[in-house]
């Protein structure tokens, strides 16, 4: 029996199995931010273990809450920083060199093919675009994950996801995971792993694999996961250059984290997007979508590009284009926030940035923000956000407020219009 | 361990999120008592008050996926600080199912029409709950009636309850 990419990433790091499908596995990378880590550090002084099981497989950052906002942000703050240092821990990012996690963390090169990754955030799951198992989990579970590098989890059943077709101009990586998480419903992927596949995946761009798995926590998924290929390599290259020599060893080593055609998937989608259009949720859950046409003219109040979902260079640069030398509309305020310093910086570089100020939007520095309504962004009661993130929750980005999922041009036209409002870039069942 | 005995709140509604249990905005807070005010604040529910209904409850009965969104371990607590160490539902979240066993409390899974009759028969009356982990029975009453339901609780879940959480168990084992 063939296995799949999850299977053969558990095979490798199988430390114990102590009962029935509960395997304990050794953990090549444990992910840190300020929110859910200094409790856990917090606790294991407390309990006289403050230890680290590695502390080069250990990347910290503060990106929920930064600038700290108050009193117990900085604390925060100060809690991971002091620990970072105590505990030599090198990849600690913070204000100034700091980003929103999962955008930064695979800039870095952190994500690698066949890794297992656990971090006290539900969206670790994008991390999986780069053929790691990569999976949000809860304080005690970090904090084990701290002190003995391993973590429990049930032996990963798989979910294909096949993604064929061509896709419209103007539709992106975040129409087809709202598309697909509107198909299967919030927890139509519960305690699987989604393996992506198919020849739109094949495809797709890092910074689109991305978007993709992020979302995969949305229909359940303990992880969403991508087949290492070219287009990793290239990626990470910077990164493994000195450890490959070429791009074909490279290539060679990832594959064997490719999945065996004769595996075993608990469910098999298929998923045709030739037809999909621009989708937007409409209500306080993930999977309530529709097209962006039939919810077209429904009125918002704010436009939030960024996150971990859609503050890449490559959604900066879409919106940017949609934006070019027009002004928002002025009964809406617009909000974008580069998820990286680097990303910051090349659109800086590439006039992205002023293309975007010109128009009236506030840029912010790199951060969660607006997304969880933690920091920036807060939206009044009755209002409605045009965002790029990926949780539309009652009270997500405020109390009374109501998020809007879409993807990045979809926010950019919504912006000018100040409507929610089809992109110019898409065109029906053109090419492509 | 933690004992799982007590009054019922019912919550009457698939897909309860970290969200509505405990919202971002108190994720800031350095310590798990913290939370205790502030539990289900935004959980908007017909004939839910959680100013009212959640004193003095041990045990909250819910429909499916209870507990998706966050990875926030702050939603199991807030439930504990309040005296809430089990939750009953047709479904969970994986990572909150987790976070729950790896405080050592309990997440019990029931069939659908299980929790469909525990609705109809208990859902609006004091009801009470207690729980005998090594057997998996627990006993719900009010008004009189009484039942006894059978639950599945794997033999991991349970050493996890009885360690008094994951890092306990990790600590002895890893």
């Amino acid at each position: 029996m063939g296995k799949t990419i999850a299977e053969k990433i558990f095979d490798a790091h199988l430390v114990d199995n102590p009962s029935g499908d509960v395997q304990v596995v050794r953990l090549d990378a444990v992910f840190c931010h300020e929110i859910t880590t200094p409790i856990a550090i917090t606790d294991l002084m407390a309990r006289g273990k403050d230890r680290v099981f590695d502390a080069t497989k250990i990347k910290a950052v503060i990106d929920h809450v930064t600038p700290a906002k108050d009193s117990k942000t900085a604390l925060q703050g100060k809690i991971l920083r002091d620990w970072a240092r105590r505990h030599n821990i090198i990849d600690f990012f913070d204000i100034g060199r700091n980003g929103v996690c999962h955008a930064i963390f695979p800039e870095k090169g952190f994500a690698r093919p066949g890794y297992t990754i656990i971090m006290g955030d539900s969206h670790t799951c994008t991390h999986g675009a780069f053929g790691a198992f990569a999976a949000g989990v809860g304080t005690t579970d970090l904090e084990v994950g701290i002190l003995k590098g391993v973590c429990a989890f049930k032996k990963p059943l798989s979910m294909k996801v096949n993604i064929t077709g061509t896709l419209a101009k103007g539709v992106y990586a975040k129409d087809v995971i709202l598309a697909l998480i509107s198909k299967i419903g919030v927890n139509g992927a519960t305690n699987r792993v989604m393996e992506f596949s198919g020849d739109v995946v094949d495809a797709m761009t890092m910074d689109q694999r991305m978007t993709l798995c992020n979302m995969a926590v949305e229909a359940g998924a303990t992880s969403g996961i991508c087949s290492p290929d070219q287009v990793t390599v290239d990626y990470l290259w910077p990164f493994i250059k000195e450890e490959y020599g070429t791009k074909e060893a490279a290539l060679t080593a990832f594959q064997v984290f490719t999945p065996d055609a004769d595996a075993s998937y608990s469910d098999v989608i298929e998923f045709d997007v030739s037809d999909l259009d621009p989708q937007v949720t409409f209500g306080f859950k993930p999977d309530q979508v529709k097209s962006v046409s039939a919810m077209a003219g429904e009125p918002i109040h704010q436009v939030y590009i960024g996150s971990c979902t859609n503050g890449r260079f490559e959604d900066l640069e879409i919106a940017s284009k949609i934006i070019e030398g027009k002004e928002i509309n002025p009964g809406v305020r617009a909000i974008v926030s580069p998820a990286t310093p680097d990303i910051y910086s090349r659109a800086l570089a590439a006039g992205i940035i002023k293309i975007f100020m010109d128009a009236g939007f506030c840029v912010t520095n790199p951060t969660c923000g607006a997304c969880l309504g933690m920091s920036n962004g807060v939206l009044a009661e009755g209002e409605a956000c045009a965002s790029t993130t990926n949780r539309n929750f009652n009270g997500r980005m405020g109390k009374g407020g109501m998020v809007h999922l879409m993807s990045p041009a979809t926010a950019a036209a919504s912006a000018l219009t100040g409507t929610i409002s089809n992109s110019p870039l898409f065109q029906p069942g053109g090419d492509k | 361990m933690k004992t799982f005995n007590g009054k019922v709140l019912f919550l009457d509604r698939s897909d309860i999120n970290t969200d509505e249990i405990i919202p971002a905005k108190y994720l800031t807070e350095s310590t798990k008592i913290a939370l205790k005010p502030n539990l289900l604040e935004d959980l908007v529910l017909d004939g839910f008050d959680a100013k009212k209904d959640i004193e003095g409850k041990a045990v909250v009965i819910t429909r499916d996926n209870f507990g998706c969104g966050s990875s926030r371990e702050h939603a199991p607590w807030a439930f504990e600080v309040n005296g809430i160490n089990m939750v009953i539902a047709t479904g969970f979240a994986r990572i909150f199912r987790q976070n729950m066993f790896n405080c050592g409390m309990m997440a019990v899974e029931l069939d659908a029409d299980v929790v469909e009759g525990v609705f109809a028969d208990f859902s609006g009356k004091e009801t009470t709950l207690e729980t005998d982990i090594d057997k998996g029975i627990f006993t719900i009453s009010a008004d009189g009636i009484s039942r006894q339901i059978t639950f599945a609780i794997s033999e991991y879940d349970l050493s996890l309850v009885k360690a008094g959480g994951w890092l306990e168990f990790a600590d002895q084992n890893y």
